[in-house]
């Protein structure tokens, strides 16, 4: 599959590569001037891949109070929220971002997971007989706009000065276009989802602007700078919110509200998880990937996700270790084993780092 | 399109050879650094080291991934480019000059018919490229 923005990304010279069954830009030339033009000016990503599904539904709140982890009932119109569903074993079906609109509910899920997702939610409106309407919205594009500039970039060309006034998880809809300050990258920035011709030429003219177009490859090690998990690489069905650093987006308060794998990370929060996802920053030379194995005192973890980062020069990674380690471990990096620690994340904020 | 020097050899794991006299520069092809993207890091062979051919010497690394370098002949590392430790870019901008990795003394006709030339070694490329 191709998004409508394909063609602009090979007139600017994007290396295509398969994700998710989408053929998408990984960079444009330079991934590393990719990532460093997002964390010191502004970049834009088409993260189109992604799936947008409306719930336009008064039981809309019925579903959603039982499959996500956050109660949207606290949800304000305008107002959007990180949250998880997860199995009934409390493992995590897929991360997303739900917005509470006017007249009802709009879901962004992973590329990777959309199927999954909307059967799940399908299966979930039928369990409860409900007869909601659910619809996968394939026609909308995402254009990421992120960056200390990225606000100001967007301002200017849309004319509209109230963007500045709108904080962190919150959103509007003006002519068009659904624009919440939400991102995957650390820095501030907007989301816009929209129709694919005024996602094409937002597109051009924020390029025309000095927005500097942004592959996945830009987007992952920013992401992973950011300290954010990535689904299917850094949590999963078998993980629990316990295991990944996201049990935070659990809302317990309501006793009666038997969301989907309640019970189960109930019981973990009980009783402690075995495992812990941990920041690890390489204290001498060497890049940790995925799959490496950590060692240390308490037990052997794996690296969830690894790579250089552009902004620290230095290997960073989430890894999954055993719940008792502490700050210092061993990354087998192929033939040889490296010194790492337990690094405070994000690793990276808003261009700041942490020089622990 | 990617650069294919003609005096060069080439192995089908993309690194090029430079043959003077009985030492053999080695180094990864045009070709493969774009396939990389932005090369920081790399870990070279230590000098004196035996190699075999077609064995894996070196390291590479890409933000996005690691590959092996393979020696493509056999012999003695005599040199390696400790430039590209400080400036593993160099790989990317200067292929087949500063870019270099190591230098192998080879031993009596190591130098094997497995190498490809130029022309060869593009067509490779194309065909991997589709």
């Amino acid at each position: 599959m191709k998004t409508p923005l394909a063609e602009l990304h090979a007139a600017a010279g994007g290396r295509l590569i398969e994700f998710a069954g989408w053929e998408m830009p990984v960079h444009y030339g330079s991934q590393l001037d990719e990532h460093h033009a997002v964390r010191n000016h502004a970049g834009c990503f088409d993260v189109s891949h992604m799936a947008v599904v409306d719930i336009n539904d008064r039981h809309g709140e019925q579903l959603l109070r039982h499959l996500l982890v956050s109660d949207v009932a606290k949800l304000k119109i305008g107002n959007a929220v990180y949250t998880l569903m997860l199995n009934e074993r409390g493992g995590i079906v897929d991360d997303l971002i739900a917005y509470r609109r006017a007249d009802g509910f709009r879901l962004v899920v992973n590329a990777g997971t959309t199927q999954k997702d909307l059967t799940w939610l399908v299966r979930a409106e039928r369990e409860l007989g409900l007869n909601c309407e659910i619809q996968h919205r394939r026609e909308l594009c995402i254009v990421a706009v992120q960056g200390p500039q990225a606000i100001a970039c967007v301002r200017e060309l849309l004319q509209f000065d109230e963007l500045t006034q709108l904080h962190s998880f919150s959103f509007t809809e003006c002519e068009g276009y659904f624009i919440a300050r939400t991102g995957y990258t650390g820095e501030d920035g907007v989301e816009i989802i929209c129709q694919p011709e005024a996602a094409c030429e937002i597109w051009e003219r924020l390029v025309e602007i000095g927005v500097r177009p942004a592959g996945l490859g830009a987007r992952d090690s920013l992401r992973l700078e950011a300290g954010l998990s990535l689904y299917g690489h850094d949590m999963n069905d078998d993980t629990n919110p316990f295991e990944c650093r996201v049990a935070w987006t659990i809302d317990w308060e309501d006793e009666q509200r038997w969301f989907i794998g309640r019970a189960a990370i109930e019981q973990v929060r009980d009783q402690g998880a075995a495992t812990k996802l941990v920041g690890l920053k390489m204290t001498e030379r060497g890049i940790p990937r995925e799959g490496f194995s950590v060692l240390s005192d308490a037990g052997v973890g794996v690296v969830t996700s690894g790579s250089f980062s552009p902004t620290l020069g230095q290997g960073i990674a989430l890894a999954r270790v055993p719940a008792a380690m502490h700050r210092a471990c061993r990354i087998q990096v192929r033939k040889r084993e490296i010194p790492a620690k337990i690094a405070r994340l994000p690793f990276v904020r808003k261009n700041k780092q942490d020089l622990t | 399109m990617s650069d294919f020097p003609p005096e060069l050899r080439y192995a089908r794991t993309h690194e090029w050879v430079r043959v003077e006299g009985n030492r053999a520069t080695v180094g990864i092809s045009d070709y493969a650094q774009t396939q990389l993207g932005d090369v920081v890091y790399v870990e070279l062979p230590e000098i004196g080291s035996q190699v075999e051919a077609q064995s894996e010497v070196a390291v590479v690394e890409s933000v996005k991934a690691a590959s092996d370098i393979y020696a493509p002949v056999s012999g003695e590392v005599v040199a390696s480019n400790e430039e590209l430790e400080s400036a593993p870019e160099t790989v990317n901008l200067d292929p087949y000059g500063d870019g270099w990795f190591f230098m192998i003394e080879m031993s009596v006709d190591s130098l094997s018919d497995e190498l490809l030339s130029a022309e060869a070694y593009e067509a490779l490329c194309v065909e991997e490229g589709d």
